[in-house]
């Protein structure tokens, strides 16, 4: 019988060690579907939660996956599942469904290059505004980017952790490369791991109101069972739950719901900045992209270039606000990432021409070198 | 409706007496109570309920054997009834 | 009768409203429309059957008999369209303590939702669902669903339905289920019996209700709900046992009603357990 924290240091692929950081994170349900490359942290949990006392299912498809953890979830579970760009698709609807129902889960999409069934074995960075707009109507919403197998362990605890905490549905968007790319992880006690649990509800069971803000605009969850007798549902609701079909309620519900995210932005974004000091230029970058970001900053130091970059580890939501006061003090930046322009917009949108920004992208299958990214600022900004 | 069939020991039963209890402004007037009750207890009434439906109302108020059926088949929620004693008993 | 008798009929409360959230009642359903008898037969189930009600569950998907869950005072789940069964697995497989029904309708479970019916009835899971079947969508105004009967007219099939429909127990048994029952909305009583025993059943229960839409489907059908109620009495053959190739919905031929599989089998977790938990099994953990 292994523990749910496997302290130690081991060699295992990204996959796996999202698995494991699930695994350290509490995760007790997992509803898997086959899809390559994140087939691996879906085999890794078949194999773990039977000897933690968890569950793992196959669902028969990535919609039942979803609506499997939602369910679980409801029913007090941390819960899980992991998909790919095709599964991914899918699962837009119940994400909708988990966003609105304020459930908390945590979907891990193991990007491959698209669209539709695109190349299977082959990483890109192509589902990130899917991410932000896949399901139907508005909404905020939570995707990390690990770009190391020691940091997907990390964020995907930190994912559990944002997931309960905000009680809404939490990404990893990470792709093939950090998915099948075996590293060193270094996994720590168990008592040394941070770990949030939803905040329950209490009080009269006769009075409680399921959907009236707590504290962050976050209300108080009743599991299923607990006795609240409360009712769920994916249409506009008010604060009992009960279906609003009214422009008022909308307006509250949205409110809350968008604002619980938006209102605390500065404790949910996490960015690392490299070099940005005395930077002239400035990549952002994210996940495994941000290694070919390192790697031209090194190169361009190295020579005489001042570059620096900028690692988005939450994606979305958007960290605006770094990248508005990079703007106020850089001659330009470049956007590196696996697709043809997805957050590069949101870089154009924050830095408002201020500054030229350029993009260093590839539709996908394999990676970007650092030279591409020193030659576009080379050429692009004249140095 | 009749009965659809008739028990053997029909004669042997006591047979039990209730009282209709209606939730007029649940009733949406479907009148399936008044098809369906065995006993042919109840008809439409003549007045309106806010919704603008004819809720059913008790004619043979003694014919009633306290079978639920009314209750049963209601989808309103708007038809019970309790057994005759056992009401005087709590009323 | 006395007027104070008179004042006591007028009553203000009914026996099943402790489990209904009366703030919510009228509820939308149509007059005439069956789902609020399969509803409330449900609902006396569950009552009588001593389930722990706190620890009840009921889930549904959209439509009409979607509109289910938003009615029952328990812990109730208005997901999303065809996919109550997944979410119900979920639900159960994290907390086995949970009684979960799934109520919901045809075109949801059966159309959309049809491939999480066949393999949840594969797997046994410990659930009972209760479809109310209509014959078409009703809450859309009236399409053709996978159940409606051949030539039957809808607002898609203006000529009348060119397809033909699901038997829906021969599925549900071919897939698995543990139980397998119909009734009609007329054999309420029945019917009440039926998901009594379907929630008893330690597996995967499936009770269909066939039950009249007389707003969507028995308008362009020429027939008045209680055309639809005397249709269910005269045609409908009781025939407990019956094999499910003979379950046909044709109301020329007659259409048979009754319990038709109750074969209880290991379900879904009993399974896993003992597959799965290789070594000095855990206690199965629920979260608390």
């Amino acid at each position: 019988m292994r523990p749910a924290v496997l302290t130690g240091e081991h060699y295992m692929t990204g996959d796996v060690a999202c698995a494991e950081g699930a695994l350290a994170a509490g995760c007790l349900f997992f509803g898997g579907y086959p899809i390559t490359p994140a087939t691996e942290v879906a085999e890794r949990m078949a194999h773990r939660l039977p000897e933690i006392g968890g569950t793992y299912i196959q669902m028969e498809d990535e919609i039942a996956a979803m609506a499997s953890i939602i369910g679980a979830s409801c029913a007090g579970a941390k819960s899980m599942t992991s998909t790919s760009g095709p599964g991914f698709s899918l699962m837009m609807e119940n994400l909708g469904l988990a966003v609105i129902t304020e459930t908390p889960c945590v979907v891990v999409n193991v990007q491959r290059a698209g669209p539709s069934t695109g190349l299977p074995t082959q990483g890109a960075q192509g589902d990130m505004m899917q991410a932000r707009w896949g399901s139907h109507g508005d909404y905020e919403i939570i995707a990390m980017s690990p770009a190391s197998a020691q940091e997907i362990f990390y964020l995907t605890i930190e994912a559990f952790n944002l997931a309960e905490k905000y009680r809404t549905p939490v990404l990893i968007m990470t792709d093939e490369v950090i998915g099948h790319m075996s590293e060193r992880v270094i996994i720590p006690k168990a008592r040394e791991i941070k770990t949030v649990e939803r905040v329950k509800a209490k009080g009269r069971k006769d009075r409680f109101r399921p959907y009236a803000a707590g504290d962050l605009g976050v209300p108080p969850m009743a599991n299923a069972g607990d006795g609240y007798k409360i009712h769920v549902t994916g249409l506009t609701h008010d604060e009992m739950g009960y279906p609003a079909m009214t422009v008022e309620a909308q307006y509250a519900m949205m409110d809350r719901l968008v604002g619980k995210i938006r209102n605390n932005v500065k404790d949910i974004i996490r960015y690392e900045e490299f070099m940005t000091e005395d930077a002239d230029f400035i990549i952002i970058s994210y996940g495994v992209s941000a290694r070919t970001g390192w790697a031209a900053v090194e190169e361009a130091r190295a020579r005489g270039m001042k570059v620096g970059m900028l690692r988005l580890i939450t994606v979305w939501p958007f960290a605006e606000d770094k990248i508005r006061e990079l703007a106020a003090r850089v001659k330009g930046m470049v956007t590196v990432e696996i697709n043809l322009g997805q957050v590069h917009l949101e870089v154009e949108r924050c830095v408002a021409g201020r500054v030229p920004v350029r993009l260093v992208g590839h539709p996908g299958g394999t990676l970007i070198s650092p030279d591409t990214v020193i030659q576009t600022i080379k050429q692009e900004f004249g140095v | 409706m009749a009965l659809w069939r008739v028990p053997l020991d029909a004669e042997q039963i006591d047979v039990t007496l209730g009282i209709v209890h209606i939730i007029k402004e649940r009733c949406k007037g479907c009148g399936y109570c008044i098809e369906f009750c065995p006993k042919e207890v109840l008809e439409f009434s003549k007045e309106f309920n806010q919704k603008g439906y004819h809720p059913p109302r008790v004619k043979k108020p003694d014919d009633c054997v306290n079978c639920h059926y009314c209750e049963i088949i209601c989808p309103e929620f708007a038809i019970y009834s309790i057994e005759a004693e056992q009401e005087q008993a709590n009323p | 009768m006395t007027i104070a008798q008179e004042a006591i009929r007028e009553a203000t409360s009914h026996p099943l409203d402790d489990l209904l959230r009366t703030e919510r009642i009228p509820h939308i359903w149509c007059p005439g429309c069956g789902i609020g008898t399969a509803f409330s037969s449900c609902l006396i189930a569950m009552k009588e059957s001593g389930i722990d009600l706190e620890k009840t569950v009921m889930v549904s998907g959209i439509g009409c008999s979607g509109r289910g869950a938003g009615y029952v005072k328990l812990d109730s789940y208005h997901t999303t369209h065809g996919r109550a069964i997944p979410f119900a697995t979920g639900m159960k497989l994290a907390n086995t303590d949970l009684n979960v029904v799934v109520f919901s309708g045809d075109g949801d479970l059966f159309a959309i939702g049809g491939n999480h019916f066949i393999h949840a009835a594969r797997r046994n899971v410990d659930i009972t669902v209760v479809c109310v079947n209509n014959f078409n969508y009703g809450m859309t105004g009236g399409q053709a669903a996978a159940t409606t009967p051949h030539l039957a007219k809808t607002t898609t099939t203006p000529l009348g339905n060119p397809e033909s429909p699901f038997n829906l127990p021969l599925l549900a048994y071919a897939a698995g289920a543990s139980y397998v029952a119909r009734w009609t909305t007329l054999h309420a009583r029945d019917l009440t019996t039926a998901i009594q025993e379907a929630l008893a059943n330690p597996g995967f229960s499936f009770v269909e209700v066939l039950a009249p839409c007389p707003i969507n489907y028995g308008r362009r059908n020429k027939e008045k709900p209680l055309d639809t109620l005397r249709l269910f009495q005269d045609k409908s053959i009781i025939k407990n046992n019956a094999h499910p190739t003979e379950l046909d919905v044709d109301w020329e031929k007659g259409v048979v009603l009754g319990t038709f599989v109750n074969n209880p089998r290991p379900c879904s977790t009993d399974m896993y357990d003992k597959t799965c938990r290789l070594e000095e099994k855990p206690e199965k953990k629920t979260a608390a």
